[in-house]
């Protein structure tokens, strides 16, 4: 009897978690199909928000696909090798330079923003391009793509592959295309979904660095929290969540397939 | 071409991208933070100016308490999950962890609906009641988005904590006497101290510099992302804001290193 009520209790309080996390969703996602939100449900439902969010904020949507993967292309050609060299190479050298590239995830991105800023703000064709928020992604996306590929490294005996396919005559070039690449796999694909999913809602750097002519996805939400009706508002985040939710499902299945392993 | 110059060649792009657009802007930020009409003490503001004093401490105090409520909650929660196989307990741990991804601009938004002036708090009190409850836009509302950011991560990390212990000791401790209290108490929550330190220096550490969900609620929440933030923005205040942004990154930076330390376990903030 005892033990029942303390399963119930603790079920009551954890579906009362669940509650907080979910009811905003789905008030969000309600209130972004509804005719007039004030009015409830019954005023009707609608897409006409969804079809304003997209006649507004395409733009912003388009050129958030556009810096997620360009992100995802720079780190996977300068991480997933350097990935490799800092796994081979060992030694403190490496370790420090593997401490020094995660540190991004402890400092604020408002700092980090802030540094960019300040040292490139007067280069105009630069600041004013999107390849300054690309930059920003990239220092914070990198230490995930890096460290996401090093852990499968530590796991596969990378170093007797290599030694293998080197004794056998294979240039170092051939052995990191037909050897190190395909063994990674598992790392640089849970990796770039990380990439991919970070960049799409990156919104702390975002904000300072951004100008009225490279405006993000996240940036866009936030002006449009600031200055749109609440039906508009949450059918942009509608548009978001219906973007970010496949990113979540495929980076879940794909940690659960590398846990079997 | 060598062995070792291949290893070099990999390093070097990833070598020049850090250095270029991450150590050179750190190093310039350190000398802006100097280089202001205060020098070298602008770095001290943060502590001796009373202004910036109270920004700190009320940050601090909101990431504190944001850190235990979550690991409170999230450790109910995360022991339950973990401990009982029932039907729908799959879908529970979904609805309890896909809010990961979610920035805190949208964070923020989600707390207004929740609680805002068209918020259904505000709705189901005016029903009720009579008065109209809204807290989103003030410290309040901020707590309740950090609370929503954080769950999701701190629970889990307990749950991966939890499937590791060894459920034998607390058989023994049972077969011994103990009551199920006790037994929580004195073998359950201890064995689960690290991850205790690892997530909640996570929680604070990130409740510390998260911008996005701040400026959403906005108007007048006193923290400190929002004090750089205005002081760079509207009052062009360089020094100042460069100096209190090398501030924060410390702290959350030692915060994080100093739990790294302790659980043994790799440890870093989110977004």
């Amino acid at each position: 009897m005892r033990d029942r009520l303390i399963f119930a209790g603790q079920l009551g309080f954890t579906l009362l978690v669940a509650a907080f996390l979910v009811v905003p969703v789905v008030l969000s996602i309600s209130a972004g199909v509804t005719v007039n939100y004030f009015r409830g449900i019954q005023s009707g439902v609608t897409l006409q928000w969804v079809v304003q969010v997209w006649n507004l904020y395409a733009g912003e949507i388009g050129l958030s696909f556009l810096i997620a993967f360009a992100t995802l292309a720079v780190t996977l050609v300068v991480g997933v090798p350097a990935a490799y060299g800092l796994h081979v190479k060992g030694g403190r050298l490496s370790r420090v330079i593997e401490e020094i590239i995660t540190l991004p995830l402890a400092i604020p991105g408002l700092a980090i923003a802030l540094a960019l800023l300040l040292t490139y703000g007067g280069f105009g064709g630069f600041r004013q391009s999107w390849l300054f928020i690309l930059t920003g992604h990239v220092i914070f996306t990198m230490p995930f793509m890096v460290r996401s590929v090093m852990a499968v490294f530590a796991s596969v005996d990378i170093k007797t592959l290599d030694e293998g396919a080197a004794s056998l005559g294979a240039s170092p070039w051939t052995r990191f295309c037909n050897v190190i690449v395909p063994n990674a796999m598992p790392g640089i694909l849970a990796g770039s979904l990380m990439v991919v999913t970070l960049s799409l809602g990156e919104f702390n750097l975002t904000w300072m660095l951004h100008t009225p002519l490279t405006k993000t996805l996240p940036v866009g939400l936030a002006d449009s929290y600031a200055s749109m009706r609440l039906e508009v508002a949450s059918a942009y985040t509608l548009i978001f969540f219906i973007m970010i939710v496949p990113l979540l499902v495929a980076m879940q299945m794909v940690a659960e397939k590398g846990e079997k392993k | 071409m060598s062995h070792r110059n291949f290893i070099w060649i990999c390093l070097l792009p990833l070598v020049v991208v850090t250095a270029a657009f991450f150590l050179l802007p750190m190093a310039q930020l350190l000398a802006v933070g100097a280089g202001g009409s205060r020098g070298v003490s602008a770095y001290l503001a943060i502590i001796t100016e009373p202004r910036y004093r109270a920004t700190l401490i009320n940050t601090v105090v909101l990431a504190a308490a944001t850190t235990v409520a979550t690991l409170v909650i999230a450790t109910i929660a995360g022991l339950f999950l973990q401990r009982h196989r029932f039907p729908g307990r799959a879908v529970l741990i979904a609805m309890l962890t896909f809010p990961l991804a979610f920035p805190g601009v949208v964070v923020g938004f989600l707390i207004i609906l929740l609680a805002g002036r068209q918020g259904l708090i505000g709705a189901i009190t005016a029903a009720v009641t009579g008065e109209k409850v809204v807290f989103a836009y003030s410290i309040f509302g901020l707590f309740l988005g950090y609370l929503y950011f954080s769950i999701p991560r701190v629970i889990l990390t307990v749950m991966a904590a939890v499937q590791k212990l060894d459920i034998g000791l607390e058989e023994a401790a049972r077969s011994l006497g103990a009551s199920p209290w006790a037994v929580q108490r004195d073998v359950v929550l201890p064995a689960l101290g690290p991850a205790f330190v690892a997530s909640g220096a996570i929680a604070f550490a990130t409740a510390m510099g998260a911008f996005g969900t701040a400026f959403t609620l906005a108007t007048n929440i006193d923290v400190l992302p929002m004090l750089i933030y205005t002081e760079f923005t509207l009052a062009a205040n360089f020094a100042i804001s460069a100096a209190l942004s090398i501030g924060l990154g410390v702290i959350a930076w030692a915060i994080l290193a100093l739990a790294r330390s302790m659980s043994g376990g790799a440890v870093a903030a989110a977004g």
